[in-house]
């Protein structure tokens, strides 16, 4: 670990200016950030110690909606009433993450800026153009189970590994930013970038711009699923995951908000894929021609492509639960 | 005074049976438990040491090759760098267990990425981790170096090779034959303690605190390393946070500290981090499995074939011994056994708990599974059909054969469904459930022991030997034997462990430690009782004690005019290991769920039954089996060790990554200790449980996963991916 600096900001327009230089992070929970300190992998001069700002509170918006602050932790969002009466895909997603124990600690602000698990990239001696533009990507013909099938490019493999930006994806909620042109509010589905030729950017945060809350939008209601597969029953990483929001009316779907984990460098949202089940009785042909459109451009590397078979599973079992469930 | 037990002979009188104090066997809780939930148990890089400089090991960033040049300039001028250590002493890998001389050393040559080749010492611990990251070092790098077992010509293990009749006779003229290859993938120790010490010397002698399995051997391989005497060196390691085979020998750090505190004038500490404990210590080798099975019209095994590869680093001895138990498991006139080992540039493979059985046993026992679905016989008839009568290579009897009980009792308890053998019979939602069984075996290995047993003027006792405890119970189980034998309470029993100036014990190690240090206690009780019994004028034999008193009242303490009584205890293994073959045994049956969607394998409940000799602690041999069953879960379902395919090095190196069973894998498990005195497995009549928990409990999951969806898969663990790719529709 290099030696740094540590500021606890003094404000927000303060920790904006800190962190404006790359040389500075903010830090929240730290259960990312300081892991890979740890291992080398970020090297900040100083922290920005973002914590006593205020926005930690979980509050009802003027259209029925809920205000996520970004310093409220995972499990404060998680049991929060609300979340769980009306946004459970959320509270699924989260408890579906990590462990007890990380989630206390743990931001909604820093887990969707949480950075991918690749063993490339956490293992400094070894390539990594995410960490390390132009040294190569050791995942691509290396142990890359983990690793996306949608939306690659050939500099970069990665993940977006989080669980709680998937069902935030589903549920389109949108992310607050502050930074020194003010604030603005993206859709979490345009918060996290693919990789393309750039991997090492991995959202659409500029410098200095630091999330203040995520809005939940008015409650949908729906059959909500989160459904994550993975090697250990808790405290691992999705080989995959679905966020499901499913109604049916009259026996044909009515609202079908689908969002997947694992699959890709951002939470992969793809409305032809919702939309091709609208209007349509639940069948498993019409399953498996979601399936089809989601996983049109699929590619594996190898060792994880496994996921293409299992996510067209996965959509399956979720599809199945959910139109029983509403059924 | 020492006395010398060398055994023989079996030991049937049954003594410790007939003892008054009645507290052998009993659940005790652990004596030093307390002290290690409250944190008051120091464990090695937790000594206070004053002034003491912290190290921080580098590492090779090649896989074969040499090191041409290290620049220590380019560390020294940063903050708090006190030295960089790259003599040509400091070890390159961990020592194997019982190698009683120093591993490999010599840092300047790398065979594999990560291999320690230097350590940086500071002021601090950040500051000494800064710096080894920083270390300018140049390579020669040699090509070419072989990662991969199945592209080398390996290395036949002649010790192990087995050729008895015509087996592909036996094949072709079998009724039911089993032709099958499985493999496994490489496992971590995983133990949650990091491998650390703290060396200090004054002038030239040197004291080490380390996190060491087998202080016996640690002692002479450290002395060896430094090219020192043993008598200057003095090795503690009073709690071990886990070993698991992980630290049976000296690893690097421990060498490493003690020239850096040599070179810089002052104590230092080395932890290695969790990376470098995945990386840089020890694996167990990924193997291949060849099974043959060839059975007569009723089941009975007409021949049996096992062969392995498994791999290693040149240079290294060790190879995983897989067929260790198969050599005995069942009969079969016609055998083909045989080990291979392939040279590879991996990290050291070496023992990890349960070495051979671990991977051995859920290979074989799956084939039988195989072979009862193909013969049509309920699994666990078709084991009792085949338990050999005695061994069925060198035709020795067996010292003690609890199988049969085990898969009996164990069938009761757990409520084997003999009718649901058909795959696919069960379905709730998306999940289907099933249920299968495995049997159990790990030899029974005993070491020499010393032990030294003092009856104080107070009415206590004291129990001294360098014998580790590794968080299986140690402590209270040499407690419970000389307080059973001299008449006391546990709890007056002191016991002093992990201390290389007391008499030398067995170490923790194969599941050896209980049986062979508890037989040196029970010598040096003995003794004591005999020159009791002589002070009042009776025999050892019909000597009564029980809560300090004689049988006729008088006090231990008025026996000993004032005088402490010692014994040291000196055990020793005879010819006894020349007459018998001698094994713990056991089953295993499970539950699972398979999710038709996904591929996800739930274990439901699990229950083993076991038969090792004497239960010396009812429940700390309990959590042993428990612990062992949780790592049966591993095996099957979770736990490999992933090795980049282009330069041999560990990637998942970390608990996030490999993946260890969680408290949700692992559910509510069931243990039936099956009881039984084998006295010619030691003087006291118990054998190993540490390992046998784990050997062959895979196979029971895996046998249920075929149970329960159809899936019948050879490759272990058992992940959703591997379970979908042989799902049927
Ligand atoms: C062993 C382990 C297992 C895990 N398993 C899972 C899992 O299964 N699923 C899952 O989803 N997650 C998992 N996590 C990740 C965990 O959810 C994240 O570490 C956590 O959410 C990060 O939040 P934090 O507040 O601690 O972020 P920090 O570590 O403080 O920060 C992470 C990053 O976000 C930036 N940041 C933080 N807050 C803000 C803000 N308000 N504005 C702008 N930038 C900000 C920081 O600069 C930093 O770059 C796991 C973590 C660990 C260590
Ligand atoms: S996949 Fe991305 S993160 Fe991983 S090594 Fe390649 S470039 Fe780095």
């Amino acid at each position: 670990m290099r030696p740094f600096q540590y500021t606890r900001a003094p404000s927000l327009a303060e920790a904006s200016n800190m962190t404006a230089g790359k040389d500075t992070l903010a830090i929240a929970g730290g259960t990312n950030l300081l892991d890979l300190m740890k291992l080398q992998v970020e090297t900040p001069d100083q922290l920005a110690d973002i914590n006593r700002l205020g926005f930690a509170e979980i509050e009802d918006t003027d259209n029925g909606g809920l205000r996520l602050g970004a310093l409220a932790t995972n499990t404060e969002t998680a049991v929060h009433p609300r979340v769980r009466s009306d946004y459970p895909v959320l509270s699924r997603a989260i408890l579906a993450g990590a462990t007890q124990q990380l989630r206390n600690k743990a931001t909604n602000g820093g887990n969707l800026c949480q950075r991918t698990r690749c063993f490339y990239f956490t293992n400094i001696d070894q390539p990594c153009n995410k960490r390390e533009p132009g040294s190569g990507c050791g995942a691509i013909d290396g142990i890359a189970k983990l690793h996306a099938i949608l939306g690659t490019s050939d500099q970069c493999i990665a993940t977006y590994p989080g669980d709680m930006a998937v069902a935030l994806s589903a549920l389109g909620a949108t992310v607050h930013i502050s930074g020194d042109k003010g604030e603005r509010s993206v859709p979490v589905r345009d918060f996290h970038c693919l990789p393309g030729d750039t991997p090492w950017i991995e959202n659409v945060l500029e410098p200095g711009e630091i999330i203040t809350g995520i809005v939940l939008p008015a409650p949908v209601g729906g059959t909500q699923i989160y459904r994550k597969v993975r090697e250990r029953s808790s405290y691992a990483f999705a080989l995959v995951s679905v966020a499901a929001i499913i109604e049916l009316t009259d026996g044909k779907f009515s609202r079908a908000d689908l969002a997947f984990g694992g699959l890709a460098h951002k939470p992969w949202h793809d409305p032809r894929v919702g939309e091709c089940l609208l209007g349509q009785p639940p069948s498993d042909a019409l399953f498996d021609k979601a399936a089809d459109i989601l996983l049109e451009n699929a590619r594996g590397f190898g060792e994880n492509d496994f996921k293409i078979p299992l996510t067209r599973r996965t959509l399956h079992a979720v599809l199945s639960q959910a139109t029983e469930d509403a059924a | 005074m020492t006395v010398h037990f060398k055994q023989d002979e079996p030991v049937n009188s049954n003594r410790l049976d007939g003892m008054k104090q009645g507290v052998l066997g009993k659940p005790l809780p652990r004596i030093e438990g307390l002290a290690k939930v409250t944190g008051t148990a120091s464990y090695a890089a937790e000594f206070p040491v004053e002034n003491c400089a912290e190290g921080v090991l580098v590492t090779a960033t090649i896989t074969r090759g040499e090191v041409t040049s290290i620049d220590r300039e380019s560390v020294l001028s940063m903050p708090g760098v006190i030295a960089v250590i790259d003599d040509e002493k400091l070890c390159t890998r961990a020592a194997q267990g019982t190698a009683n001389e120093a591993p490999m050393q010599g840092p300047s040559q790398v065979c594999y990425w990560g291999q320690p080749i230097a350590l940086v010492v500071a002021e601090t611990f950040e500051q000494a981790r800064d710096a080894a990251k920083h270390l300018a070092v140049e390579y020669r790098k040699e090509e070419g170096a072989p990662l991969d077992p199945s592209e080398v010509e390996p290395e036949e293990q002649e010790d192990e090779t087995v050729h008895q009749g015509d087996l592909a006779h036996a094949m072709a003229d079998a009724a039911h034959s089993v032709d099958v290859t499985y493999t496994t993938k490489g496992h971590a120790s995983a133990a949650m303690e990091p491998h650390a010490a703290i060396a200090q010397w004054d002038g030239d002698k040197l004291t080490v605190h380390a996190s060491l399995q087998m202080l016996n051997y640690n002692i002479t391989e450290l002395a060896d390393a430094l090219d020192m005497k043993e008598e200057n060196i003095r090795l503690i390691s009073r709690f071990v946070g886990g070993g698991f085979g992980s630290k049976l020998g000296i690893s690097e750090e421990v060498v490493a500290a003690a020239l850096a505190a040599k070179e810089v004038g002052r104590p230092v500490r080395v932890v290695q981090s969790r990376q470098q404990v995945f990386q840089t210590v020890m694996r167990r080798s990924e193997t291949t499995q060849r099974l043959r099975l060839a059975a007569d019209s009723d089941g009975k095994l007409i021949g049996f074939g096992h062969e392995a590869l498994v791999s290693n680093l040149p240079g290294e001895t060790f190879a995983e011994p897989v067929l260790q138990s198969s050599h005995f498991m069942y009969g079969g006139e016609n055998r083909e056994l045989m080990l291979n080992v392939a040279r590879i540039h991996r990290m050291t493979a070496g023992s990890v708990r349960a070495p051979g059985e671990a991977v051995g046993m859920p290979a074989l026992e799956g084939a039988m599974d195989v072979l009862a679905a193909k013969a049509g016989i309920d699994p666990v008839e078709l084991r009792l059909r085949n338990i050999p009568e005695k061994d069925p290579e060198d035709g020795l009897p067996f010292s003690s054969h609890k199988l049969a009980e085990c898969l009996k009792q164990g069938a009761e308890a757990f409520g084997w469904d003999k009718d649901q053998r058909k795959p696919r019979q069960r379905r709730e939602g998306e999940w289907w459930i099933g249920t299968g069984m495995a049997s159990a075996a790990r030899v029974h290995n005993i070491s020499e022991a010393k032990a030294r047993v003092t009856l104080k003027t107070d009415g206590t006792a004291l129990v001294e030997t360098d014998m580790t405890d590794i968080g299986t119970g140690t402590y209270t189980i040499l407690a419970q034997i000389a307080g059973e034998m001299l008449g006391l309470d546990p709890k007056r029993v002191l016991v002093e462990l992990g201390d290389t100036r007391h008499p030398r014990g067995p170490g923790s190690g194969g599941s050896w430690g209980a049986a062979s240090i508890g037989s040196a206690v029970y010598v040096a009780c003995k003794a004591i009782r005999e020159e009791l019994a002589t002070r009042i004028g009776t025999s050892e034999d019909k000597l009564e004690l029980s809560e300090g008193k004689t049988a006729t009242g008088e006090s231990l303490t008025d026996l000993l005019e004032g005088k402490d009584l010692a014994r040291e205890g000196h055990y020793e293994p005879g010819d006894i290991e020349d007459d018998y073959t001698a094994s713990g045994f056991g089953a295993f049956f499970a539950e699972v769920r398979v999710n038709h969607y996904t591929g996800e394998t739930r274990v439901e409940r699990m229950l083993g039954a076991f038969g090792f000799g004497r239960v010396l602690n009812a429940k700390t041999a309990r959590s042993q089996c428990i612990g062992g069953i949780t790592w049966s879960i591993g095996v099957a379902l979770t736990e490999a060790l992933e090795f980049d395919p282009r330069d041999g090095h560990l990637v998942n190196c970390d608990l996030a990554e490999y993946h260890v069973p969680v408290h949700r894998d692992v559910p509510d498990l069931d243990v039936v200790l099956v009881e039984e005195r084998d006295g010619a497995a030691s003087p006291i009549q118990a054998k190993g449980i540490g390992e046998l928990g784990m050997c062959g409990g895979a196979a029971a999951i895996a046998n249920a996963i075929y149970n329960a969806c159809g899936a019948r898969l050879y490759d272990y663990p058992m992940t959703p991916d591997r379970v979908l790719a042989v799902m049927p529709d």
